[in-house]
């Protein structure tokens, strides 16, 4: 018998979800609660042991989250998630399982900058200390390996400028350097990228961006793409030795090709705590239902309205790979041909004045620090999600002072287009 | 057979079809993945037989430990191996000296013996490599859902409440993602690094 591979809408409905078994219920239900009940004291001991499948308490698994969780997992074609409360905490849940004090992990210049900020100050506190590389130079990740070297993280679509990573050739260079390699995907969403595909071991999103699509509720999650070896050599004590907590659980032996997601959810979920909210859960799977719809969309919009800056005489430059002649053409080509996503950059000629006279003249866009939402966005990243970084890290990360960011959503693109021409006018 | 990417239905073939399973190797140590198996599969239903010649005279879970599958004493349908790769063979020629012979050989997770698999295959039986039976099993039910796990497998039908010793449904569609670029990717560098 042939098994039949449903397609990637029919996933982004059902994945994860059946109807309630004791109600009926056919959406998936918001258990809105802390902790569940035993059977008896010999089931208590089998969960509390990871001897068997079941829930305890929300910090760690709720019925609501794990369809969301298993959702994503089979959206980005993983083994597993584990869903956190925001994309940030997913960064330091997936971290903490690779990376002792005094290891490093490479990441690449071009990321959204509380994740710059993130990994510069927070993490130094750790003793997690980042090497940086530039995206568009492969050899600097090469050059950038150490024997202390835990992992490598990137975006596929980096925030703020979209541009597009070689995620293969990274890939290459993390298979060569024996650790694994994170993409961020939320600028993507496996709708137009599946980082897994192209050679990523692990996949963290901030879910509050486009998965979760409305702008209604933070969330991140971690895909576990089943394709490392945790226990080759002694690089990863967190799977690979017995755990004490666990009374000497071996965690990649016990769980094979989704231990890293169950590391995630036993020690660093359990541990750390930043559980995402059951509500939230409910709310991001509602989105999730409609990503396909929404992505098509949003996709579109960016084309067109890249395509209108572009030929507008007030603007210098606009940054969106989807356009002929971007340097990220042939990799949009490569890595995301249904689009290049939704959120991109553009410079004006009248410099940092006209990008902050345009961000008050317009009228539809709002100005705010988020980016995947329905409605259009826009912000000047220079002064906000990106004012931590020096001049100089502002240029390379894509955010120099005349840059504006645009987060383009699924409103009627007349509309958009000409809230921009009265307000480049205006 | 392509022991690098079992199609769901000859797994679901499998654990529908065997009724009686012998683990070999089977530990009492309560935090050893054998354990962990022995336990689950023990409740869901199927007749589990402790194999392990350190533990006769012991039981596992109510269940007294034999030394050897020649000691069993009556038909198994299914071996569970818990051993290296490089103890497979003897346990795979002394299971097809049972008679009658048991219909599958498992190889639990991280173990995998090309030819114990070939003779095994020749002589009739069904093989499976590097999987967990108690993995597999959650997997298709989908009960191992609650960990986020992907089932990679569909259904629109409301399930009955898991209780106690119940056996689970494990006809459910099943979806991409255990036969992707990744799966066959991750097989491949395991077996290129041994
Ligand atoms: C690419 C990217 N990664 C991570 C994050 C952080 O996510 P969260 O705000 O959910 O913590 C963001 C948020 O802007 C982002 O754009």
């Amino acid at each position: 018998m042939n098994d039949r591979l449903p397609g990637f809408a029919t996933l982004a409905v059902h994945a994860g979800a059946q109807p309630d078994p004791t109600t009926g219920a056919r959406v998936t239900p918001i258990y809105q609660t802390t902790s569940f009940v035993f059977n008896d004291s010999d089931h208590a001991a089998s969960l509390f042991g990871l001897q068997a499948f079941g829930n305890i308490y929300t910090r760690i698994t709720n019925p609501t989250t794990a369809v969301l969780e298993e959702r994503v997992a089979a959206l980005e074609g993983g083994t597993a998630a584990v869903a956190v409360a925001s994309g940030h905490a997913a960064q330091v849940v997936v971290l903490q399982q690779l990376l002792m004090p005094g290891d490093e992990f490479i990441a690449a210049r071009k990321l959204y900058g509380g994740s710059i900020n993130q990994f510069t100050h927070a993490f130094k506190s750790f003793g997690w200390n980042v090497v940086w590389a530039d995206p568009d130079d492969i050899g600097s990740f090469e050059r950038a390996v150490t024997p202390r070297t835990r992992a490598i993280f990137i975006e596929s679509i980096a925030n703020p400028a979209g541009s597009i990573t070689d995620i293969e050739a990274i890939a290459a260079v993390a298979g060569k350097a024996g650790v694994p390699l994170i993409v961020d995907n939320t600028l993507a969403t496996p709708y137009l990228i599946r980082p897994i595909d192209h050679g990523a071991d692990i996949v963290v999103h901030s879910l509050t961006k486009f998965l979760g699509g409305h702008g209604n509720s933070l969330g991140g999650i971690i895909v576990d793409a089943g394709t490392f070896d945790w226990s080759r050599d002694n690089k990863y004590p967190m799977l690979s030795e017995p755990r004490p907590e666990y009374h000497g659980v071996k965690i990649q032996e016990t769980f094979g090709n989704f231990a890293f997601a169950i590391a995630c959810r036993v020690l660093g979920l359990r541990d750390l705590g930043p559980a995402i909210s059951p509500f939230n859960s409910f709310l991001i799977l509602t989105g999730i239902e409609t990503l396909p719809l929404r992505m098509a969309k949003h996709c579109d919009n960016a084309k067109a309205i890249a395509e209108f800056l572009s030929g507008h005489a007030a603007v210098a430059a606009v940054n969106y790979s989807g356009l002929a002649g971007n340097p990220y053409n042939n990799l949009a080509r490569k890595y995301a041909p249904k689009g290049a996503g939704a959120v991109f950059t553009f410079s004006l000629k009248g410099g940092y004045e006209a990008g902050v006279s345009l961000v008050s003249n317009l009228k539809l866009f709002s100005h705010l620090a988020n980016v995947g939402d329905t409605r259009s966005l826009v912000i000047h990243p220079a002064s906000t999600t990106h004012s931590q970084l020096d001049d100089a890290a502002k240029a390379r990360s894509g955010a120099a002072p005349d840059v504006v960011r645009l987060s383009i959503g699924i409103e009627d693109k007349e509309d958009l287009i000409a809230d921009l021409e009265q307000a480049l006018e205006g | 057979m392509n022991h690098d990417a079992y199609p769901d239905s000859y797994i679901r073939e499998i654990l529908n079809g065997v009724k009686s399973i012998a683990m070999v190797g089977a530990s009492p140590v309560n935090v050893r993945p054998s354990y962990f198996a022995f336990k689950y599969l023990a409740q869901r239903g199927y007749d589990m037989i402790p194999v392990n010649p350190g533990h006769v005279g012991k039981n596992l879970l109510d269940k007294p430990f034999v030394a050897s599958l020649a000691d069993i004493g009556r038909p198994v349908d299914m071996i569970d191996i818990f051993r290296n790769s490089s103890h497979i063979m003897p346990v795979v020629e002394e299971a097809l000296r049972l008679d009658p012979p048991p219909k599958v050989i498992w190889m639990q997770l991280g173990a995998r013996d090309e030819a114990a698999a070939a003779r095994a295959e020749a002589a009739g039986l069904k093989v499976v490599m590097n999987r967990c039976p108690k993995i597999e099993y959650g997997r298709l039910s989908s009960e191992i859902s609650w960990m986020g796990v992907n089932s990679r497998t569909l259904s629109s039908k409301r399930a009955p409440v898991p209780t106690q010793g119940m056996r689970l449904s494990l006809n459910r569609t099943s979806v991409g993602g255990g036969e992707t670029a990744a799966s066959d990717r991750a097989a491949k560098n395991r077996n290129d690094a041994t």
